[in-house]
């Protein structure tokens, strides 16, 4: 390993195309994965995949932000911004989890939510308020893994997770370092000081509590050379679905709820 | 309605009292008020008429026409008019004084009339800004307000220079310890937990300190089971706190779903702006969600929007009545409507006595 990567470093890495995307994990991970579609009210969103997976004779439902490799793959995919009916459509399929009591597995890789006229119209704030009002009371487990771009609410309305993991390129933040900077300094070139600044590398993240573990990258994972990569998510996977297996419904759900409101009320009185 | 309440002998006498104050006002009847408070209450709004009217309708009148303002406002108001130590009601460009530019219609117009008429412009009917005592003082029951976690604040948690010092500023220049004020009131006898934003705190953000007072809110909201009003305002999470106000999101988020599982009522109401992570958040999730006339209400800014994605914005994009016709929105009510519409909800929702464990 050669000297520590800077923030602004590892979000370029964190947004490379050669990174692994949702689909690349899922189908490298699982034994089998039957996508579904749709949120039963508007459309498909195709910036989001679902669907039913299994590890080890375990059924889990996997759902993962997808962006897409090439201009053409990123037309389709939304460059894995999602709009209302994507969050709608991850709860329908968390909720039928739930129902099934199967686990839910969550891969967080977006620059934020879409922001445009018809994302607005068809209630983007209502549809991420809604994933995180409803996660709170999902009785199955939920892990969400982030593994390459976590942006804002967007990537939020997917991590209201039991646990929360970061592969160790990747970045969780409020904003894009470019976004944050236009806002506070109104100079959206300082975007490499914000994201310093903003800590919001997987090791800060970690110290801070805002996540549970950090996988380590020796190299920067490509999709050429996923083998190391995968075999260390299935090992975690299987131990988190393992530690998980005895707890009640009321457990999983009381602690999930402990983990994000003791968040960000260090020096409160 | 009265046949479900009867069953409860302590839900009739507080149906018989809500009855008696409200009578048939509760359905909106334009301009058309009935009974004596209404029709008081509508003095106010229909202050157009009446430009020389600060004389007409003196301080004890407008608290007898059921203005329920705290005591201390009044106060304050009464002095702003002998021309001491004025408030700052509007944004802050505006020039202190006995008039005011309307910074809708660029008219000048008396800062009293403005008062009078439920901080809105006379002239075009623009909705300025409030604060949150102004805000109590025009939905609380007089007297009735009691604030909870009047002094928590944050901290720095990403250690964002000079993030403390312009916290600081802000609370010697605004008086409010952070951007909002929450605690408990009563809305024509019913109680309930109430918290205010403030548009005047970094733009209402939501960091760390914002996200537990409204989450402890929430919770005790819960454990006496008492129903939630919200009055939203604020321009969405608060980036100097990144990550840590993100989280503030889920955290309040949770506590509603706990406050809904326990069956009780939650009405937010947005005022402008209400943006970003507090829309993506408790805003929405309202059993009921009102809005005030022409509020800026979104989660992505109007100008991101046309910036990132080139398109051309809709009409009247973003405003409360956008969002009432896409669906977002239960209702739009004016100021002056407000206490009459907050007390026929929390009447209809109420927890009744057996229920209460």
């Amino acid at each position: 390993m050669g000297k520590e990567m800077t923030a602004w470093e590892r979000v370029q890495t964190a947004r490379d195309s050669h990174r692994p995307y949702a689909s690349d994990y899922i189908s490298r991970i699982f034994d089998g994965f039957l996508e579904l579609h749709g949120d039963r009210l508007y459309g498909d969103d195709r910036a989001v995949i679902g669907g039913i997976a299994s590890l080890d004779q375990q059924y889990v439902t996997v759902i993962g932000q997808q962006k897409g490799r090439t201009t053409k793959e990123n037309r389709y995919r939304n460059f894995g911004m999602m709009k209302p009916e994507g969050y709608r459509k991850a709860l329908r399929l968390m909720k039928q989890a739930e129902k099934f009591r199967r686990p839910i597995i969550l891969f967080v890789d977006t620059p934020g939510a879409f922001c445009g006229v018809e994302a607005e119209e068809r209630g983007q704030g209502e549809a991420i308020a809604r994933n995180l009002f409803e996660m709170a009371g999902i009785t199955v487990p939920i892990l969400t893994i982030v593994i390459g771009e976590g942006g804002s609410g967007g990537a939020l309305a997917l991590a209201m997770g039991n646990e929360v993991w970061m592969l160790e390129n990747s970045v969780y933040s409020i904003l894009s370092p470019e976004g944050f900077a236009a806002i506070l300094w109104k100079d959206a070139k300082r975007a490499e000081e914000a994201a310093d600044v903003m800590k919001i590398t997987a090791a800060r993240l970690q110290e801070f509590g805002i996540i549970e573990k950090v996988i380590p990258e020796p190299e920067p994972v490509d999709v050429e050379k996923m083998e190391a990569i995968v075999e260390i998510l299935k090992a975690e996977i299987r131990n988190f679905l393992e530690r998980y297996q005895e707890k009640r419904a009321d457990e999983i759900v009381e602690e999930r709820y402990r983990r994000f409101r003791e968040m960000g009320a260090p020096q409160l009185q | 309605m009265q046949y479900k309440m009867c069953r409860q002998r302590g839900a009739v006498i507080m149906l018989r009292e809500h009855f008696r104050k409200t009578e048939k006002r509760w359905e909106d009847t334009g301009n058309g008020e009935q009974g004596n408070e209404a029709g008081k209450e509508s003095d106010l709004s229909s202050r157009t008429e009446n430009i020389s009217g600060e004389s007409k309708l003196s301080g004890g009148d407008r608290e007898a026409a059921g203005v329920e303002t705290g005591a201390e406002v009044t106060v304050s108001e009464r002095e702003n008019s002998s021309g001491r130590k004025i408030p700052k009601l509007l944004r802050p460009h505006v020039p202190d004084g006995m008039f005011r530019k309307c910074e809708f219609c660029r008219k000048t117009v008396y800062e009293e009339d403005i008062r009078n008429n439920w901080y809105t412009c006379p002239k075009c009917g623009g909705y300025f800004r409030i604060e949150p005592k102004t805000r109590i003082s025009m939905v609380v029951d007089q007297g009735s307000f009691e604030e909870w976690d009047e002094k928590l604040t944050g901290d720095n948690p990403l250690e964002f220079p000079g993030y403390e010092e312009k916290l600081q500023r802000l609370r010697e220049n605004t008086g409010l310890t952070e951007a909002v004020v929450t605690g408990q009131g009563s809305v024509r006898g019913i109680r309930a937990a109430v918290g205010v934003m403030s548009s005047e705190f970094l733009m209402g953000s939501m960091g760390t300190a914002v996200g537990e007072k409204i989450t402890r809110m929430i919770e005790r909201a819960t454990a006496e089971r008492l129903p939630v009003i919200l009055f939203c305002c604020s321009g969405g999470a608060r980036m100097q706190e990144g990550i840590f106000s993100l989280m503030q999101m889920a955290k309040t988020s949770q506590a509603l779903k706990r406050h809904d599982e326990s069956g009780l009522l939650y009405i937010s109401i947005l005022t402008d702006p209400t943006m970003g992570g507090v829309t993506a958040s408790f805003a929405m999730l309202g059993d009921v969600i009102l809005a005030e006339p022409g509020a800026m209400i979104g989660f992505a800014g109007a100008r991101v929007i046309r910036q990132t994605i080139g398109q051309k914005l809709p009409e009247g994009f973003q405003s409360a009545e956008f969002l009432l016709k896409c669906g977002f929105v239960d209702r739009i009510v004016k100021r002056e409507k407000l206490r009459r519409t907050l007390a026929v909800l929390l009447g209809s929702s109420e927890v009744r006595e057996w229920e209460k464990k």
